[in-house]
């Protein structure tokens, strides 16, 4: 029993890593005003170079850098569309989604052809914090990228809520008439956020690919990125918040493929849909009182 | 030196008519940077794109199979875009009216087709209907917004047909996760022999019609147009706003729900996870490419069909990666969506 909880944990925080990276992304676009959609195609692209990367390279931090990069580019695009020209968040958002996703698949078959047999490469090395402990040890023998994305958390709370930059971000996301008439440029600003939000988002779908998988498969995402949308109205646009929920969706999804591994009969479905319909209760039962940034999926448009 | 500057103005009618065109061109070029990179000549692969599928009749019959679930989505999208209710949730309830016609395909085996074929229609009009109604009441009664839930319904829905194909409907003798094939009557009859194109289309055709007379010539397309204009000019003028989006949030699920009928019942046969290639999400494309109108929708899915259609060719003629076609698409939607915003603007002499 000892053992199934420590590993359930275990695997609990390597589920949830990708989920950090890429809310706290999103997170960063919403407190700016912008809904970015984008990231599911985002989370894609950031597989796709992180792992292109890593195996071009050799390098798997380099892999990691790459989809940094590039995922900073698809919010750079992002920003051009939504923010800069003022499309509709929506439809410019998904189609973003859809360009990285076809950009990711037309670059794997040019770059790996058709293989039959997967390309892959040997992915990170767990590092384990507590050697000498038969409980800890388990429990934090992760991936650096995890240990990152929980150090991130508290890193992200105090740039939003204790730095100009943050204060700036959350005021243009909103009120951006006020913020622009304290001479702070509304354009910039959310250009940046979109910027450094795709980029987290990247980063999320890159450690699936370059340290728990080790390649790329075309259901490497699998609507990660649609959760990532429902843990943000969760957390209730709050850094903390994001960490408890990361960590909930992993437990239960850490919980119930062990579940079917004894062989217990259970509808796993059921299990897997839970996030999406709480989401959807939890903006029921909250309704009005969702303190969601004033300005979002309003384009600004300066008078 | 001379300073220039954006300013918005009007755009002329004639430009709204060119924009299309002009986006298409730019994508070409856009996108041929990819062509080259696979070490392919864009003109030739052009060529295999847009000339090649249309020059033997078995191929351009596949353009019209490709564009027959666009043309259904595309109208969904465009049925409730037009009234300002954002449904992402096409996708989704396009799987509804799958599972609705799944279901009579499986279990009346006696019927006729005179009677199993508009039963699956109206089931999966409804069950698409059903899956556009809890986002839709959210919002209209708690102004929860609609993008996000219509979105998150398109995954619950996938893990219910997760359940329902590995459950009750996992194939007993193969294991696969496909529902029971279709009785003979319950399939769409087939147009021309020895082609996929089905009768899907026709209805697809009709609806085309129904739909641009309900939105351009009747009183409920004129409040759905207020609505879609305004919200709070519509109220002012005396429209029910909440009435008016929850009919055409439930009709533009209806739609989609349709598409999925048509898929199942004119090319499948049985169900699976993997019934739609994203078309849900294409009628965006679609439904934006043409303008928000019914006719200008179908245009532009006939045209994606055409890529879809031509991509295929591409990659056996040329070796180019078959997905060159999604690159194609997502791009000329994201120009598009562009173009039509910078049209508002003039480069001026300051």
């Amino acid at each position: 029993m000892g053992d199934f909880v420590i590993d359930l944990i275990a695997a609990t925080l390597r589920i949830a890593t990708p989920l950090i990276f890429a809310t706290l992304g999103e997170l960063f676009c919403e407190r700016a005003g912008v809904l970015n959609l984008g990231i599911e195609g985002t989370m894609f692209w950031g597989a796709f170079v992180g792992f292109t990367g890593a195996s071009l390279t050799g390098s798997l931090w380099l892999g990691i850098l790459f989809a940094l990069i590039g995922g900073m580019l698809s919010g750079l695009l992002m920003s051009l569309l939504s923010v800069r020209l003022g499309v509709n968040q929506h439809v410019s958002g998904l189609g973003i989604t859809l360009l990285m996703t076809a950009l990711s698949l037309f670059g794997f078959r040019l770059i790996f052809g058709e293989n039959r047999v997967l390309p892959s490469i040997a992915p990170f090395q767990q590092l384990n914090l507590f050697p000498n402990s038969a409980i800890l040890g388990p429990i934090f023998s992760q991936y650096t990228l995890t240990y990152i994305a929980i150090l991130l958390i508290p890193v992200v709370s105090w740039i939003l809520y204790r730095t100009t930059f943050g204060l700036n971000i959350r005021s243009v996301g909103d009120n951006p008439e006020a913020t622009d008439a304290a001479g702070i440029n509304v354009y910039s600003l959310r250009t940046i956020a979109l910027v450094i939000g795709g980029g987290l988002m990247a980063v999320g779908g890159a450690y699936l690919s370059v340290a728990q998988l080790g390649s790329f498969t075309f259901g490497i995402v699998a609507g990660r990125g649609w959760v990532c949308i429902a843990l943000i109205i969760f957390a209730n646009w709050q850094p903390l918040k994001v960490l408890w929920g990361s960590l909930l969706f992993g437990g239960v999804q850490a919980l119930q493929s062990r579940l079917q591994l004894t062989g217990i009969k259970l509808p796993y479905e059921l299990f897997l849909s839970l996030p999406y319909i709480v989401t959807i209760l939890a903006l029921t039962l909250a309704g009005r009182n969702v303190s969601a940034p004033a300005a979002l999926l309003k384009p600004y448009k300066r008078e | 030196m001379i300073k220039l500057k954006l300013e918005r103005t009007p755009a002329p009618m004639w430009s709204k008519a060119l924009i299309p065109i002009v986006a298409v061109v730019v994508t070409f070029i856009i996108t041929s940077v990819l062509i080259i990179l696979a070490d392919a000549n864009p003109f030739t692969a052009y060529y295999n794109f847009i000339v090649v599928p249309l020059s033997s009749k078995f191929s351009a019959l596949e353009v019209l199979v490709k564009a027959t679930p666009l043309i259904f989505t595309g109208l969904a999208v465009t049925f409730a875009f037009a009234s300002g209710y954002y449904n992402i949730g096409a996708e989704g309830q396009l799987y509804a009216g799958a599972v609705a016609a799944a279901w009579v395909g499986a279990t009346f085996t006696n019927l006729p087709a005179i009677a199993a074929v508009p039963l699956e229609l109206v089931l999966g009009f409804l069950a698409g209907m059903l899956w556009a109604l809890i986002p839709a009441l959210l919002k209209i009664r708690l102004k929860v917004d609609e993008v996000v839930t219509t979105l998150l319904m398109n995954s619950v829905i996938m893990y219910f047909i997760s359940a329902l194909l590995n459950g009750p409907w996992r194939d007993p003798e193969t294991g696969w996760p496909k529902s029971p094939e279709f009785f003979e009557a319950a399939r769409f009859a087939q147009l021309i022999p020895k082609s996929r194109l089905h009768i899907g289309f026709i209805i697809a055709m009709v609806l085309v019609l129904i739909v641009y007379v309900v939105l351009k010539k009747t009183p409920l397309g004129l409040q759905m147009r207020a609505v879609g204009a305004s919200k709070v000019g519509a109220q002012f003028a005396g429209i029910n706003v909440n009435r008016t989006m929850l009919i055409a949030a439930l009709v533009s699920g209806g739609i989609a729900g349709l598409a999925g009928v048509s898929e199942i019942a004119g090319i499948h046969y049985h169900l699976i996870s993997e019934l739609s290639g994203s078309y849900g999400y294409t009628g965006i494309i679609v439904a934006t490419l043409g303008g928000l109108n019914p006719i200008g929708s179908t245009i532009a899915a006939l045209f994606i069909g055409l890529i879809d259609t031509g991509s295929q060719t591409v990659s056996r003629v040329l070796g180019v990666p078959v997905y060159l076609g999604d690159v194609v698409q997502s791009t000329l939607l994201l120009v598009t969506l562009g173009m039509l915003l910078l049209q508002n603007y003039r480069i001026k002499r300051q």
